[in-house]
């Protein structure tokens, strides 16, 4: 009983204590955080919101070419149509604008390239995965993306000085002289023998892409389990048997994907183009003869167009192969990306 | 007995797979010889262009290479002798601020792709967006900034042209960041959190610090991919005959140089091109050299 004075208000100590701190902990909540957190906090919204920001703004770029082309273009497209498209003649004398050769100029050179380009691409991406020794692995894969590293301007300067040249004086007369002969085909392979044209563009495309397609098939093979491989190897198939019957089924998306992003890049080519298609603006079922694409009909005439139509034509023909390789690009991509899915189920 | 039975067995063995099997199996071999022998020539046929282009840039290039190159401004038409002073500082001058304005731009957008990318689509129709970008047509791009700068200031400029290729560089900058900043492991940024870290500390001063030399590598190699583009600049920087350093003005660069002299009559423009031409390879391939190498160190060390 003595006791229990002097314990009273060491329990009401106690207790006052406990109070304080519970009520020092509820106030701590109701004013949420402390302030380091609270900083974090406002740290973290600011450092995603700008990051946001840059993010957005590439989508906005791209949103804003469209947008831009669009309107460049309006003039002309309100002017002459849909038949834009299919037109013929392109006269700036009279301000008369049609498409039609452009668009088969770049669409020509681009097959002629990508019919060229596949084959070899293929083998050397087969040989970098597969055939070629360890040690040699490394310096060709490397050489081969140093290619796809230089310039274009460089393609079309060696097209029109070296190439084309050697092109009219060896290929184009074995050409026409083979090829030019066979019922059907034989009108493409004939006409003037000047080494620039169609052909020659298409052939230079060709050689711009290969390094680019092939770096692409080649990092699409590797994805290819080797424990398939390996058990092909072990059934007794023979190299070739593999690459067929396991890597291309493996990797079909993927491939068709690369060789679609290669040929994105060369119907948005100019430079290799421009200096050997011969920059013509007709239209003819010779290959050797010289046309235009699009990227080389902008690249020769954009500088000097006078006329409002004539700079909004231009434009509209810009709009056009902006839209084809948008196509092209987010189907190769969308290809690619479903291969990669894909990966993680096999 | 026991020395013949062997014999026998395995003659017979020969015989069978000689009448069964030989022939599909020479087919076979037949194909797979030919298949490896075509790979090995499209190899061979790639190895030939790349050292047939390669060789005449350096003899034609070395030929028309002298200090005066270095020194002297382009010359008029059929004036002899001249250089490409004015051009190589003029695609310094852009490159360099097209870096500037670029690398930022680019890492940041590349740090939202990385940290917030899987949990929303903006994000994932965003890298859809760069991926498409990376092979876009850059003529069009140079439309582009033809039509919402140039237009607009009435006149061609240095400006115009570092936008224009900064706009080229921005998404391969974007996307190997992205690209790099997902290599990095997920227990190094745990670990981070876990010392109450905040998201933003971690992103910049962990993540984005491990792979700093692969950020380095993708900023190299965007420059790498602009110092050669020709294309976007035609109608933005235009070109300009006399020594510039006024980026307000036309400006003139390399690449546009080597177009408008290659395709001229005179002999000693020709020749400057491919001096120009070999300058502008050598500098594009040294970048893509000392990216790779970069790289390389890293991922061993």
């Amino acid at each position: 009983m003595n006791s229990s004075p002097t314990m009273t208000p060491d329990s009401i100590n106690e207790l006052n204590v406990e109070e304080v701190a519970k009520s020092a902990a509820t106030k701590a909540h109701s004013d949420s955080t402390p302030p380091a957190m609270r900083s974090h906090k406002l740290g973290d919204f600011i450092f995603h919101k700008v990051t946001f920001v840059f993010a957005l703004s590439v989508l906005l770029v791209l949103l804003g070419i469209i947008a831009s082309l669009l309107k460049g273009a309006w003039p002309a497209l309100h002017e002459f149509g849909p038949k834009f498209i299919s037109t013929v003649e392109w006269d700036p004398v009279n301000d008369q604008y049609g498409a039609l050769i452009a668009i088969f100029g770049t669409l020509t050179t681009s097959l002629i390239a990508l019919v060229i380009a596949f084959p070899v691409s293929f083998g050397i991406a087969l040989f970098l995965t597969e055939i070629c020794p360890a040690w040699l692995k490394r310096p060709l894969g490397t050489a081969v993306e140093l290619l796809a590293g230089v310039p274009s301007i460089i393609y079309g300067m060696w097209g029109l000085f070296i190439f084309a040249p050697f092109f009219a004086d060896h290929v184009q007369p074995l050409l026409a002289g083979s090829l030019g002969n066979v019922p059907g085909i034989g009108k493409l392979f004939q006409g003037p023998m000047i080494g620039i044209g169609i052909l020659a563009a298409g052939i230079i495309l060709a050689i711009m892409i290969i390094p680019f397609i092939a770096s692409v098939m080649r990092d699409v093979f590797e994805v290819v389990p080797s424990i398939l491989k390996e058990s092909a190897y072990g059934l007794g198939c023979t190299k070739w048997e593999v690459v067929r019957k396991i890597v291309l089924p493996y990797t079909k998306i993927g491939v068709v994907g690369g060789v679609m992003l290669g040929l994105g890049r060369a119907l948005g080519e100019t430079m290799a183009i421009t200096f050997v298609i011969g920059n013509a603006n007709r239209i003819s079922w010779s290959l050797f003869s010289a046309g235009n694409s699009i990227a080389s009909t902008l690249a020769n005439e954009f500088g000097e167009a006078d006329t409002p139509l004539h700079v909004s034509s231009l434009f509209a023909l810009g709009l056009i192969l902006f839209v084809i390789t948008l196509i092209v690009l987010s189907a190769a991509k969308l290809m690619l990306l479903g291969l990669q899915k894909n990966e993680g189920k096999k | 007995m026991a020395s013949t039975n062997p014999n026998s067995i395995s003659s017979t063995a020969r015989v069978m797979d000689k009448s069964i099997n030989n022939g599909v199996y020479q087919r076979r071999l037949l194909t797979h010889r030919i298949g490896i022998t075509l790979s090995f020539l499209a190899m061979t046929i790639g190895i030939f262009f790349l050292l047939w282009i390669l060789l005449t840039l350096f003899m034609k290039g070395f030929n028309a290479f002298n200090i005066g190159m270095l020194t002297e401004s382009t010359p008029p038409p059929g004036a002899t002798g001249g250089g490409l002073l004015n051009a190589i500082v003029g695609s310094l001058l852009m490159v360099g601020v097209a870096t500037l304005i670029c690398t930022p731009i680019g890492i940041l957008a590349g740090i939202y792709l990385a940290e917030y990318g899987d949990e929303n689509w903006f994000a994932q129709l965003t890298r859809f967006v760069t991926d498409v970008m990376l092979s876009a047509p850059s003529i069009v791009i140079g439309l582009f900034v033809y039509a919402i700068f140039v237009a607009n200031m009435n006149h061609f400029s240095g400006w115009a042209g570092s936008i224009a290729i900064s706009l080229i560089a921005i998404p391969v900058i974007v996307r190997t960041t992205d690209n790099m900043l997902q290599l990095v492991p997920g227990s190094l940024r745990e670990a981070a959190f876990a010392l109450g870290a905040p998201r933003w500390k971690v992103a910049i001063l962990v993540r984005l610090r491990a792979v700093k030399a692969g950020v380095i590598t993708g900023v190299l190699l965007a420059v790498a991919r602009i110092s050669g583009e020709t294309a976007p600049l035609l109608f933005t920087a235009l070109n300009n005959q006399f020594f510039n350093a006024d980026m307000n003005k036309p400006m003139a660069n390399l690449p546009v140089v080597i177009y408008q002299f290659a395709m001229s009559p005179y002999e000693n423009w020709r020749a400057l091109a491919w001096g120009g031409a070999l300058l502008v390879t050598l500098s594009v391939l040294g970048l893509n050299i000392l990216s790779r190498t970069l790289f390389s160190q890293k991922i061993q060390g």
